[in-house]
């Protein structure tokens, strides 16, 4: 059904469950907004998008309001004007304006309103009444409260995406603040570091811990030999740091330009992968045969850990022992890689190169080591590496394609699309069929765990065996089949979940899309996915078990998957860990 | 600062309640009310408690404590002083009221007494403007108050307590 309206005197007609922010992008009108996420933050708080209506007493904010019939809009008003420029200014007097020394300087979206208001005084004084809190204690997120400007939408990313709510408005009035319950530290709040809340943040008071400094370090200590992984999702999105489409894949031109940092060699994270898919898939097998526990959860998302060692405890038996991709990589750097280049493993600095926050808690995991050598130095999210390519003026888009190096650059399609949620389960279906049939299966695609549905099931079989197998991704959906496993609704052999909504691609380290473009309505889940889904189909070899390199490493140094060795280098141990300890 | 009693009794108190009220829409809310009127406060354990019980997150909680003031999450007095702040009160004189209290007491508006008798805070419009400027302690209210009278009613609370 479609309503008649008038937007500035122009009549429309646009369908009736429209809201006016919806009509007037219709009309070509970009009404400013800043709490607004849709779908997600929908509760028409920060008053931006204000909007005059015929026969309302006060202006009504266009985000929630619905059209009706007849309705009669303004827009373009001195009375709205005002009251968006009153609104900025209110938001600017208690706003931390250090905008030149703020990591989102140039990317913020309270400096893009300033600037489209030209903002020139700002009338009011700061008006907050509590010392505002800059906590920096986690691995991976840090929290400035100068900079909040109350608008809800980690909020609610935390407690819609993530699943979680450890973040909610405290105290009242002009003393509330964005905070943990009792303020307690994120690291024993119940946080996933998932880093949904900063993706979604409109300034900077929600960021990743920084590692450039330290990885500029490395590189200019010539006594260290940098070695860089980059994770499968980094290259459907690094792009967009330079201003390419949402799921531009740029693997050729992303190693051309972490290679002319200077650093000593780039390898991929999708070596780890196709690795992982051997010690996991085998793992599988043998929890099969030899009645482990099922089901056998995936362990490559750090979030995911978290969720479970602090929400699900009793499934940690459950759990993979496998590392992630990433520490896996770093292990085998520091070990295999070290003893045939014949380097001292203390002079080697990893670098991961990530889509994620949680990863730089995860390298930081005491586990994680090995007699004081982390497996892994220094984590770049795909907003940092974006940030020190450009420092260093490098032309992303004008580079030519180059390759990784050898022979950790070897990589199979089903290790890129780990970077995908399904991806995981599907490599390791690929692997664990071929074995259980001793050939090569020509059909080795599996759609019903691809896609961006909360939770996939399905059942398979392979090698005359059924396995039933689910797939979730984010923590709300995580949640949701854990307490379908938990109360024995659902008998499942395997489950693959990651902690971010869509997996890897929509990890908390990825390019900001501000909610202008995520407005917009695109699925930016989706759109990386397909780039990685692409990447796949061109591959010549779509199978871990079949990565050459992966193959010698079995053969030269860890004998089998599951072997003594691996064990020692691939493999992790789990904890409980406490929500709010009381100290 | 008042005791804090977090005995099992106290506890299996507010489970049954909670149980009793199961499947109530916004069962927050009276939840945190009986937890306050059990512990006298609702400290971190007992938002942990109700957390698990009510499948709701410790955030989330205690966004809702500080958001009322009439929760607290430290142990208050065995009589909490409310002094209304609001407009009506204001202009009758209850600044001078809190004062007076504050000084008798020798505690600030939100402090308690070392014997852990009395609270003193300061409140929002309680809805009594007809009786400015007007007091509370725990359920009774005092109203067109001058000064001169705070001696007397603070007086019935600690001869109460003498005589138990």
């Amino acid at each position: 059904m479609k309503v008649k309206i008038k937007i500035d005197g122009i009549e429309y007609e646009v369908p009736s469950h429209y809201t006016v922010l919806d009509a007037c992008k219709e009309a070509k009108i970009d009404i400013p907004t800043l709490c607004f996420l849709k779908g997600l933050n929908e509760t028409g708080a920060c008053r931006m998008c204000v909007v005059e209506v015929d026969g309302a007493r006060s202006l009504q904010a266009s985000c929630v309001l619905k059209v009706r019939d007849g309705m009669k809009i303004k827009t373009n008003s001195k009375r709205v004007q005002q009251s968006r420029v009153t609104t900025l200014e209110l938001l600017l007097a208690n706003h931390n304006k250090d905008c030149l020394k703020c990591n989102r300087n140039g990317k913020c979206e309270l400096q893009d309103l300033a600037e489209r208001f030209h903002i020139k005084n700002i009338y009011f004084d700061s008006f907050e009444k509590r010392t505002p809190l800059y906590d920096d204690t986690s691995f991976s997120i840090v929290r400035d409260q100068s900079k909040c400007i109350l608008c809800g939408r980690c909020i609610t990313a935390c407690e819609k995406t993530a699943g979680m709510s450890i973040l909610t408005y405290i105290h009242r009035g002009f003393e509330a603040v964005v905070g943990t319950g009792f303020n307690y530290k994120l690291e024993d709040a119940g946080c996933l570091y998932c880093g949904q809340c900063i993706n979604v943040c409109p300034v900077g008071a929600l960021k990743e811990k920084t590692h450039i400094e330290r990885v500029w370090d490395a590189i200019n200590d010539s006594t260290k030999h940098v070695v860089v992984q980059t994770a499968p999702a980094v290259r459907a999105s690094i792009g967009e740091e330079f201003g390419l489409e949402i799921g531009t894949r740029c693997t050729g031109k992303m190693v051309s330009a972490i290679r002319r940092l200077g650093v000593d060699k780039v390898f991929d994270t999708n070596f780890g992968a196709d690795l992982t898919i051997m010690e996991e898939g085998y793992e599988l097998l043998n929890r099969l045969k030899n009645g482990g526990e099922l089901p056998l959860l995936t362990s490559c998302s750090p979030g995911w850990i978290r969720l479970v060692e602090q929400y699900y405890p009793e499934f940690i038996p459950n759990l993979s022992t496998c590392k992630s991709p990433q520490q896996m990589f770093g292990a085998v750097i520091k070990s295999y890689y070290a003893e045939k280049m014949n380097i001292d493993p203390k002079d080697i600095f990893v670098v991961s190169v990530m889509p994620c926050s949680s990863k730089k808690y995860e390298m930081n995991r005491e586990e994680m080591e090995r007699d004081g050598i982390k497996d892994v130095d220094a984590v770049l999210t795909t907003r940092e590496i974006g940030n020190m390519i450009r420092e260093v003026g490098i032309q992303f888009t004008d580079l030519e394609d180059e390759d990784f190096d050898h022979p950790l650059g070897e990589y199979t399609g089903a290790g890129v699309i780990f970077g995908a949620t399904g991806g995981v389960m599907e490599a390791a279906l690929r692997t664990v069929a071929d074995i259980l049939e001793n050939k090569d299966l020509d059909e080795f695609e599996y759609e019903a765990v691809r896609g961006v549905e909360g939770i996939k099931e399905a059942e398979v079989e392979i090698g005359g065996k059924k396995l039933n197998i689910a797939v979730a991704h984010g923590g709300e959906n995580a949640k949701k089949l854990m307490d379908l496993v938990k109360n024995s609704k659902k008998q499942y052999h395997f489950i693959e979940i990651m902690g971010c909504d869509g997996g890897c691609v929509n990890g908390g380290g990825q390019p900001y899309v501000k909610a202008n473009v995520r407005n917009t309505g695109i699925d930016v889940r989706k759109l990386r996915a397909n780039a990685l889904y692409e990447e796949d189909t061109i591959k010549q070899v779509r199978k871990s078990h079949q990565n050459e390199s992966v193959q010698r490493l079995y053969k030269e140094f860890l004998e089998k998957p599951n072997s003594h060795k691996s064990h020692e280098l691939l493999h992790t141990h789990y904890t409980k860990r406490e929500l709010f300890p009381i100290k | 600062m008042a005791k804090l009693d977090l005995s099992k009794a106290k506890y299996a108190k507010l489970k049954k309640f909670i149980d009793e009220n199961q499947g109530e829409t916004c069962g927050l809310m009276p939840v945190l009310h009986q937890a306050q009127e059990i512990f006298g406060c609702i400290p971190i354990e007992v938002q942990k408690f109700i957390s698990e019980e009510l499948n709701v997150s410790v955030a989330e909680i205690y966004g809702v404590v500080t958001f009322y003031s009439r929760f607290s999450t430290e142990p208050v007095g065995e009589y909490v002083i409310g002094v209304c702040l609001g407009t009506a009160c204001y202009v009758k004189g209850a600044q001078k009221i809190i004062d007076d209290i504050g000084s008798k007491l020798n505690i600030k508006p939100e402090q308690t007494t070392k014997d852990g008798k009395f609270t003193l805070t300061a409140t929002r419009c309680i809805g009594a403007c007809g009786l400015a400027p007007v007091i509370t302690i725990n359920d009774d209210v005092y109203g067109r108050l001058t000064p001169d009278q705070i001696p007397e009613i603070l007086s019935k609370y600690t001869d109460e307590l003498e005589g138990e």
